[in-house]
């Protein structure tokens, strides 16, 4: 008997949203403001949010406040000491934008409302088959507890005036920054970026790629990331600074590249140099490139902690942000210019014309320069791979 | 006196004892200060209490809410197995102790070289103390980085760069532009200290003696006149050691990054997705206050070494060297961090009105008034939320302040020591140590992260420096001004509101000033206890700083460093005009 | 019983032994009483008691009885006991005409009433149209002669000098000290006088008690 209550209580919990409606949802929504805990070192994306929380609050009567985070797990953190203090409804962290490793703690310690995902009417523009891009995070299955809402591709930026033929593989890299020591950096591999450039070195020199979707054992880490290392500590002493430092992330390492204190730069979102151009950022000859081989792929996620104070007003946000609409508008280069995460196939016409219409640029790559997309390893592999460098190159 | 003292002594050998009872009593007024003395112990002591008690419960393996209940030393073993520990560890001594020495040494010096010429320093040290860390850090880095504004001035024509060279002018492995950072922004205010504490001494007749003695103006004042000051500095020193020691916006901006200082690294610790990690956070958070600790041990130790080798030399008559060339070099390396802050702040002014920038060009090739022209939704949110907390956080701590002084007044009683040291416990335990804490302290309480929280925090930080700043001139008001009022027929609250008040309208306005530039400046307790959604000036600065667009930063730390500069120069002009006929005051107003 | 009386006061440092003890003395109306002796003995301690002015620090015993009512354990403000010391302490914030003011006492009522008041004291001290100067420009006669008015302007019952004329120079000590005991005398008021000048003691015409 205590089994099954305890049972029930725990479904109970588990799954509120599932005896809800929408237009009960959209009549609890409405008056709330929703704390969107996001990194804030991006002001096109915080103006981004600000353009989202406008759209909502007229059409649905939700505020949105961006939390601005300087990383992630900042947010990921506070829910774990409101849980620590047994505040288990009322939360001060409504939506987060997550991805990665912080999805995969938050998801293991239960901390995420959901499974909603399917809940959403604009659901129906996404490909959510198993094995699809929106349907795993970092080869996590997502299972309805965060929403896609921004496609991220590795590139390279550099400045087409300064550097005539990128290197387009990693051993070219190594080459390149041999004959010009101190141009190049990346950012700090504690820092996702910083992370993901590891990891694409480590797709293109691995010896065999296929282990890279298992969970990471002591045997295929050292197989695996071998060749990764020599590779590293032959290109390390030609960076700048000798590799000693680095910068903080991609948008500072873009700051360098502007200031031409390093010659290339890294970005996960391919219209990132065109909009940088047009923000004045960068210079107008900067321009992309993806490595011959390709290059990783995710996406970008929005959780909801399972004790936000403003759930009804998150999940109304979060199908906001994956209605043809936003999505275009976040596409435009001269807003964001990121890639929307909805199955083309499932748009009327009328939908696809309006991502037709969206301006361009020469910064702006072709789907044809950006390549394949490779998978992201299995998470397990990012904490095991940015654990050892911080043991090899942390003094 | 003549014969009668062995008569009247022994008589009152046994009427001492009771001489007390006849004393009146002004009743009200101990209830006044007992009032005071319970908001200051429910409101400050004991929040600081139960976050050390927080965080060191962690530290040894104590943490309910992640699944953490046995008691052990599994954290400190962890801790010290994080990669880089010891390097964090080194660079926060390091750093720590070398921006407080430099400080003390350069404000020391200044003060002996101007004598008494310093008197008007005051307003030209207003900027740099009221300027928040953050704001100077960015300012600096836009200064001095390879691709900085020093650069761009002497390139390429004098250096022949092209392109900003690859040496590590910012956040450097030893932490040189920390210190440097550090010692912009303290050495000034330790200068001010010294200062003040200089009005109290007879300095110009006890250096003529020296000196008539053969001793050097700068030997005689480190011999007579430093051993005097020390004591009445010795405070600040400690406050300024253990902000050195665990800054956190600062060091994340002008320190190493990797691994960065110990405080930086407690703060990623803390903010880390592995939420085992709180553990070695909580740890290293405890390592932190033991640290400040030992370094506030330390520096008593080598103060009483000093006083004695300083003793022996002393005895044996040396007249020592000529210290002038020493003290020129002081004053000429103040006067350069003055140049440098200078430019940092302007530095701040430029990029704020930037649109494009490009490296060697000593200005902006394309000037914009774009981010000033949109403060909705960026930085007027932001300024205004700072000015909430700021002016609820000034006018609380000195309603306590005053509260404070007016009982110690009316009560009749001498100043309670024991209970103004602990004011002054949040200034000198560094802030990481607690914070963590506190925010799970108040949340078991109720308070929930958000704007009340993060007032009641910055309250612990501003109250003690509304104190420190209004209590001296509180206590140098002439008594026979207030007994003479009182002979008037005044009571308490009218002398307080008719008397006390206005003529210390300047002290009180300065020591609001103060505190709203501490509020102002504030990072970690607004971070931690506003659960990152109360943004003002200071954080946002901050977070900015990590990401990309100086012309944001730019504006941001533009408003954060104005609107405390905004605060001072208004408390030193209001009084000034209101007192502009009053010849009496011109004195106590600046 | 009119006037000031001290009843067996003893009075000296917390934790020491007392500056003086059992002294006792009574000032009828409209006399001065002076108390001479050397520094440190006292003196001005003494009068802080009288006036409830005392230091944190020090601690007294006897009583203080003012026309027949214990003040001993009133408040300074409550004792209507007027004091002047060395300093004229007006208050540097106010107009000489709102230091007056200021001490002006309560009862007197209506803004014109009080205003007259102000003015006529002025008047009397020589010193018409000076309400609205500040009293940082006033010369130590005007300024010792303002401190006196707003001293009277608040109705005491006594008066407290601690010696408010050692800092003026000679030729205006003797012009103040008339002023002062004049005005004291002629409201009838007993006074307590502190100094350290025989001359001081001589006009006050009264009794001498060295401490």
């Amino acid at each position: 008997m205590r089994l099954i209550a305890a049972l029930a209580l725990g479904l109970a919990t588990a799954l509120p949203a599932h005896s809800e409606t929408w237009d009960e949802t959209l009549a609890k929504a409405k008056g709330q403001t929703v704390y969107w805990n996001a990194w804030g070192g991006d002001a096109r994306t915080n103006a981004y949010i600000e353009w989202v929380g406008q759209q909502t609050e007229a059409r649905y009567g939700v505020k949105v406040a961006q939390v601005k985070l300087t990383d992630t797990a900042e947010a990921v953190t506070r829910v774990i000491a409101e849980k620590a203090a047994g505040q288990n409804s009322g939360g001060s962290v409504d939506m987060i934008w997550i991805n990665g490793a912080n999805f995969l703690s938050m998801k293991e310690q239960g901390l995420l409302h959901g499974p909603f995902v399917a809940d959403l009417p604009n659901a129906k523009y996404l490909d959510l088959s198993p094995g699809s891009a929106a349907s795993v995070d970092f080869t996590v299955p997502v299972d309805g507890y965060e929403v896609p809402w921004r496609l991220a591709k590795f590139v390279f930026t550099y400045d087409s005036a300064r550097v005539a033929e990128p290197p387009r593989s990693m051993q070219a890299l190594l080459d390149w920054s041999i004959a010009h020591p101190g141009r190049f950096t990346h950012p700090a591999v504690s820092n996702f970026m910083g992370a993901t450039f590891l990891k694409q070195a480590l797709i293109e020199l691995a010896p065999d790629v296929s282990v890279l979707q298992q969970p990471v054992t002591e045997a295929t880490f050292d197989a695996t990331t071998a060749p990764m290392w020599d590779w590293y500590d032959a290109l390390r002493p030609t960076m700048w600074r000798g590799g000693e430092t680095l910068p903080e992330n991609q948008s500072v390492q873009q700051q360098m590249l502007n200031d031409g204190e390093v010659d290339m730069a890294m970005s996960f979102d391919p219209a990132s140099a065109a909009a940088a151009i047009d923000a004045g950022l960068l210079p107008e000859t900067a321009r992309v490139f993806v490595p011959d081989g390709g290059s990783i792929g995710n996406i970008s996620f929005v959780a909801i902690p399972y004790n936000a104070a403003n759930r009804a007003g998150a999940m109304v946000v979060a199908d906001f942000l994956i209605s043809p609409e936003a999505q275009a508008h976040q596409q435009d280069i001269t807003v964001l210019g990121s890639y929307a995460v909805l199955d083309p196939a499932r748009l009327s016409a009328e939908q696809a014309a309006a991502f037709a219409a969206l301006p361009t640029s020469p910064a702006l790559p072709t789907n044809t320069e950006l390549g394949a997309t490779l998978l992201e390893p299995h998470g397990s592999w990012m904490t095991r791979l940015t654990d050892e460098w911080a043991k090899r190159y942390t003094k | 006196m003549d014969d009668a003292p062995d008569r009247r002594m022994g008589k009152a050998l046994h009427q001492v004892t009771s001489l007390a009872d006849y004393t009146p009593r002004v009743l009200p007024g101990r209830r006044l200060r007992l009032l005071v003395l319970v908001v200051v112990l429910a409101g400050i002591i004991l929040p600081v209490a139960a976050g050390l008690w927080e965080t060191g419960i962690a530290a040894f393996g104590l943490l309910p809410a992640i699944g953490a209940d046995r008691l052990s030393l599994e954290p400190w073993r962890k801790l010290v197995a994080l990669p880089g520990f010891g390097t964090s560890l080194r660079l926060t001594l390091w750093t720590g102790f070398a921006a407080t020495a430099v400080s003390v040494a350069l404000a020391l010096c200044v003060a002996a070289a101007l004598q008494t010429r310093a008197q008007r320093l005051g307003r030209w040290l207003a900027p740099f103390l009221a300027a928040p860390h953050a704001a100077i850090a960015i300012g600096l880095a836009f200064a001095i980085a390879p691709s900085g504004w020093i650069a761009r001035l002497l390139s390429p024509w004098a250096t022949g760069w092209q392109t900003p060279p690859d040496i590590a002018t910012v956040q450097d492995p030893w932490g040189i532009a920390l210190i440097l950072g550090l010692v912009i922004k303290e050495f000034p205010f330790l200068l001010l200290v010294t200062l003040a504490a200089l009005r109290q001494i007879a300095v110009r007749p006890q250096i003529a003696a020296a000196r008539a003695m053969g001793y050097g103006r700068g030997v005689a004042w480190l011999w007579v006149i430093a051993p005097q000051v020390w004591p009445l500095i010795r405070l600040p020193v400690w406050v300024v050691l253990s902000f050195s020691l665990s800054v956190v916006d600062m060091a994340m901006i002008l320190g190493p990054s990797n691994p960065p200082t110990l405080a930086v690294a407690v703060t990623r610790w803390f903010a880390d997705p592995d939420a085992e990690m709180i553990l070695p956070a909580s740890a290293a958070a405890l390592l932190q206050g033991i640290v400040v600790v030992f370094g506030v041990a330390a520096m008593w130790g080598a103060e009483r070494g000093l006083a004695y080798t300083g003793r022996i030399w002393l005895r044996r008559g040396g007249r020592g060297a000529t210290s002038e060339p020493g003290l020129r070099v002081a004053v000429a390396g103040a006067l350069a961090l003055a140049v440098l802050g200078a430019l940092s702040l302007a530095a701040l002014v430029i990029w704020s009105l930037t649109w494009r920038w490009s490296f060697p060009n000593a200005l902006p090739e394309a000037w914009s008034l774009r981010q000033w022209m949109h403060p909705a939704g960026g930085w007027g949110q932001a300024l205004a939320t700072t000015l909430i907390i700021g002016i609820s956080t000034t006018t609380l701590s000195l309603a306590l302040a005053i509260g404070w002084l007016q009982a110690e007044d009316r009560a009749r009683l001498s100043r309670a020591r024991w209970a103004e040291a602990l004011i002054y416990l949040p200034l000198v335990l560094p802030q990481i140590a607690f914070l963590y804490g506190l925010n799970v302290a108040f949340l078991r309480a109720g308070l929930m992260p958000g704007l009340v929280a993060v007032i009641w925090a910055q309250v612990l930080f501003v109250f003690p420096y509304v104190m420190i700043t209004l209590s001296d001139p509180w206590r140098a008001l002439d008594r026979r001004m207030l007994a003479q009022a009182a002979a008037l027929g005044a009571g308490p609250w009218r002398r307080l509101v008719a008397v006390k008040l206005p003529v210390l309208l300047g002290p009180v306005l300065a020591a609001a000033a103060v505190g709203f530039g501490v509020s102002v400046a504030q990072y970690l307790p607004t971070l931690f206890l506003g659960a990152g959604r109360v943004a003002t000036l200071t954080t946002e600065a901050v977070t900015l700083a990590s990401g990309s667009d100086r012309r944001i930063v730019g504006t941001y730390a533009v408003v954060q460093a104005a609107v405390p500069i905004a605060a001072y120069a208004a408390a030193m002009l209001v009084p000034a005009w209101i007192f502009r006929n009053r010849r009496g005051l011109a004195g106590v107003a600046s | 019983m009119t006037g000031l009386e001290l009843l067996d006061v003893t009075l000296g440092p917390e934790g020491a032994s007392p500056l003086f003890e059992g002294l006792t003395l009574s000032v009828p109306p409209g006399q001065i009483v002076t108390i001479m002796g050397p520094s440190g003995i006292g003196k001005s301690s003494l009068l802080d008691f009288v006036g409830g002015h005392l230091s944190p620090g020090f601690v007294a015993a006897g009583r203080v009885v003012l026309n027949g009512r214990d003040v001993t354990r009133l408040p300074a403000e409550a004792r209507r006991i007027g004091v002047m010391f060395q300093e004229a302490q007006l208050f540097p914030h106010l107009s000489v005409g709102d230091n007056l003011a200021f001490g002006l006492r309560a009862s007197v009522r209506g803004r014109t009433a009080r205003r007259a008041a102000v003015e006529q004291a002025l008047e009397d001290a020589g010193m018409a149209g000076f309400g609205p100067r500040d009293p940082a420009t006033l010369s130590g006669g005007q300024r010792a002669r303002a401190a006196l008015m707003r001293t009277l302007l608040a109705g005491p019952e006594a008066l407290l000098l601690d010696e408010p004329f050692s800092k003026l120079d000679a030729e205006l000590r003797g012009e103040i000290r008339e002023f002062t005991f004049s005005h004291a005398r002629a409201q009838g008021l007993p006074v307590l006088l502190i100094t350290h000048d025989p001359q001081d003691a001589e006009a006050a015409g009264g009794p001498v008690l060295p401490l």
